[in-house]
């Protein structure tokens, strides 16, 4: 479905012409084993906690998820009304997979979970979140991160 | 999303990603993509469905052991739900009355909605029991509050801000969604597996207050205040249901 011929004709051609932030070099960073790496989520979605400031238009700036008490507190205020959210209200975990990731830590396919995870708004220009972004990067080797996994939405 | 990989890389900080459009990843070249073929808004591919999502979640921190990159890899798997849906199409099973014809009296729209929120109730409240939550909570005012203040929008003037820090078009934004949350929650108390196309053709197609949405959305587009007509404009009626007849 997110295939470009599957979506419908108006956000198609939006999608088509949106401008791309173009980078000059690529970064590539190594690490270890899979089984080795504490793995954080930082997601697009405009996920918050039930209660914290919902996301604004153009918004740049970030919310923290706490891992451990995700489920029942996160909900959803990212501007556009052009994506499903009916599966994110049925499980939370096709676009934040805590639970997931979670049993991959406990049977050891990945290293751990990190504490904390970060949202965003996606309908953001990229440019618009990278001092935020780059200022996660520092909070998460703090909190010895040494995997992120990007989610859109 | 991709634009992040590449500072969090420049930053010193491994990435992998999950990529729904294919378009924009091949042009940003994060450093290690995943290209899912599945709906805006589910990026693992299908909800309640753990096996599945591992799947895809093995895939794309896989990734994270590529010796060399820019890494673009096609997930193989399309969504299970998709499929299913394909074949039997969704049909809500919570029966409403059908809305108001466009030509009916004032009011009647309201007290279609009014009602329709009456029958959906215990299918919501079923959800929230059987998921430990729901999705609302983002304005943080009573349904009967979001209702009135998003009706009152399609009068002469809006009823009083229940949120008097927010914009009167950031408060309706947040009524909204609470109100679209509630609706959606209450649908999918029961199994099945309708598409996010087959949610919003129900929402926007068949419901009163799919029409009180549209009849706001012309409204708003009118309006004097700028935020109300970007409200109007993108927030009220997604794209794919702009096109359909009154």
């Amino acid at each position: 479905m997110a295939r470009l011929d599957d979506i419908d004709p108006h956000m198609r051609q939006d999608l088509i012409e949106l401008e791309c932030p173009r980078f000059e070099s690529q970064p590539w960073v190594e690490g270890a084993p899979l089984a080795e790496r504490r793995v954080a989520i930082i997601s697009t979605a405009g996920l918050q906690r039930r209660g914290d400031r919902p996301f604004a238009w153009d918004a740049g700036d970030y919310r923290i998820i706490l891992g451990d008490s995700a489920g029942d507190e996160l909900v959803m205020s990212h501007i556009s009304t052009n994506f499903d959210r009916s599966a994110f209200q049925q499980d939370m975990n096709v676009a934040f997979p805590i639970d997931r990731l979670n049993e991959l830590a406990t049977e050891g396919t990945i290293g751990s979970v990190a504490r904390f995870h970060y949202s965003f708004m996606g309908a953001t220009a990229p440019q618009e979140m990278e001092a935020a972004t780059r200022h996660l990067a520092g909070l998460m080797k703090d909190d010895d991160v040494d995997a992120v996994l990007l989610l859109p939405i | 999303m991709s634009g992040l990989g590449h500072y969090l890389e420049q930053e010193g900080l491994a990435t992998t990603q999950i990529s729904l459009i294919r378009l924009h990843t091949e042009k940003i070249k994060p450093p290690r993509a995943l290209w899912v073929p599945f709906e805006l808004g589910r990026p693992l591919g299908a909800a309640n469905d753990a096996v599945f999502q591992r799947r895809v979640l093995l895939a794309v921190l896989g990734l994270l052991e590529a010796e060399h990159g820019p890494v673009l890899v096609d997930y193989p798997e399309e969504a299970p739900a998709a499929e299913a849906s394909d074949m039997e199409g969704w049909v809500c099973p919570i029966k409403l009355a059908p809305p108001p014809k466009p030509e009916s009296p004032d009011g009647q729209l309201a007290e279609a909605m009014a009602d329709e929120m009456a029958r959906l109730q215990p299918w919501f409240d079923l959800a929230v029991e059987t998921r430990g939550r729901s999705s609302l909570g983002l304005s943080g005012v009573e349904l009967e509050t979001a209702r009135a203040f998003l009706l009152s929008f399609l009068g002469a003037e809006p009823a009083q801000n229940p949120l008097p820090a927010l914009k009167p078009a950031e408060a309706l934004r947040l009524v909204y969604d609470d109100l679209k949350a509630f609706y959606v929650d209450a649908a999918t108390a029961q199994p099945g597996k309708a598409s996010g196309r087959e949610m919003q053709e129900w929402l926007w197609g068949e419901t009163s207050f799919g029409k009180i949405l549209f009849a706001l959305r012309a409204k708003l587009l009118a309006a004097e205040d700028k935020d109300l007509r970007l409200a109007g404009k993108w927030f009220l009626v997604p794209s794919s249901q702009w096109d359909r007849a009154p």
